[in-house]
């Protein structure tokens, strides 16, 4: 605890500095930092744990936003298809509970076990790696390119697909695109999207 | 009993059927209203859904700017971005709201989010100004009562 709270007062000490501006998160083309953040099986998740991937598929959703819910059996679709290919799903959800208690930890295991879940849903308690990654909305989707065990390229950025209300009706998947075309060292055919979304619910603390 | 079964329809409903309805547009029918079809000094277009709890903190400040001034020098159009117009209309009419609320019928946002700004990352609530002379600008994010009606008072009276 001692020295949980000794790196804290650092970071913040290290920060005064360099914080003067909101950091504004991630452009494609970007190296990702790694995480280390507490899966709703209690243990800790991150990228390094992976030695087999070729990528991430790394979703900020969470449970409560009407669109999370509507795209929460997509992005599990989107694990049993890529997690094989060497591009897994890694969820992160970014609101502090605090301010959406359906967000709790509690909740997310309800939310993994109810919907089966094939992929870590890790709980970004600090929000740092929100902030840092630059994520606004739920479900915001960043798909990394691993080149080096600790180098993860920021390839894509934006959202699912084009039909938020039903999976059958969209005809652009652009998740899928671009690990597709990672996978088969193609060009990445549209890097950036946005979608409406709910906005990240940041601590007020 | 053969009353009640009579009934029942309209319990289920008749609310229904007593409830407003909300234009539905198009994403190129809301560019021509707010962009070519803007009549007031200050348009202020605000982006909200019945699901936001920050949208629907903030509507209230909304409706109360529509309320203090003529339609004429600022005009509020709540553009809802609710999955049904229908939650949007009964919300509407619940809450007796004095801004005229429209539905946005366009599931492709990807297709037209950088069009209302680029700055925009889509999240909601979302606010775009639009004064008599077409400049506009964006804000993300929620208001609070104060922010809302300085930002307008400085659009209605530049310096």
């Amino acid at each position: 605890m001692k020295t949980l709270s000794l790196t804290t007062v650092l970071t913040l000490l290290i920060g005064l500095g360099s914080f003067t501006l909101p950091p504004t998160g991630y452009e494609v083309g970007d190296y990702a930092t790694n995480f280390n953040l507490k899966n709703v099986d209690g243990e800790m998740v991150s990228l390094s744990d992976y030695e087999e991937a070729k990528g991430f598929i790394v979703v900020f959703t969470c449970n409560e936003c009407p669109y999370a819910k509507l795209y929460q059996d997509r992005i599990n679709q989107l694990n049993k298809d890529y997690a094989h290919q060497g591009f897994p799903v890694v969820a992160i959800n970014p609101n502090d509970p605090g301010r959406s208690p359906a967000d709790s930890y509690e909740n997310m295991q309800a939310r993994a076990e109810e919907k089966d879940y094939t992929f870590p849903y890790l709980m970004d308690e600090t929000q740092e790696i929100t902030r840092e990654y630059g994520a606004t909305n739920t479900p915001h989707v960043y798909v990394l390119a691993k080149e080096a065990a600790d180098k993860f390229r920021v390839a894509y950025i934006g959202t699912i697909d084009n039909n938020y209300t039903d999976a059958e009706k969209a005809d652009t998947h652009y998740v899928q695109d671009a690990v597709d075309a990672l996978l088969n060292n193609e060009e990445v055919p549209l890097t950036k999207t946005k979608a409406i979304g709910c906005g990240i619910k940041w601590s007020n603390a | 009993m053969k009353l009640l079964v009579w009934l029942i329809p309209f319990l289920l409903y008749g609310s229904e059927l007593l409830s407003q309805e909300i234009p539905v547009l198009d994403f190129q029918g809301l560019e021509e209203r707010i962009r070519e079809k803007n009549e007031a000094e200050v348009l202020v277009v605000n982006f909200w859904a019945t699901w936001c709890k920050p949208c629907i903190k903030e509507l209230p400040y909304f409706d109360s700017l529509q309320t203090s001034y003529s339609p004429t020098k600022v005009k509020v159009l709540l553009v809802s971005l609710d999955m049904e117009a229908k939650a949007a209309a009964k919300y509407y009419q619940r809450k007796n709201i004095q801004s005229e609320v429209v539905f946005l019928d366009a599931v492709d946002h990807n297709a037209w989010i950088d069009r209302i700004s680029p700055d925009w990352s889509g999240a909601i609530p979302a606010t775009l100004f639009i004064n008599s002379s077409g400049e506009e600008s964006f804000h993300e994010g929620e208001y609070s009562a104060e922010a809302l009606f300085t930002q307008v008072n400085q659009l209605l009276n530049p310096n």
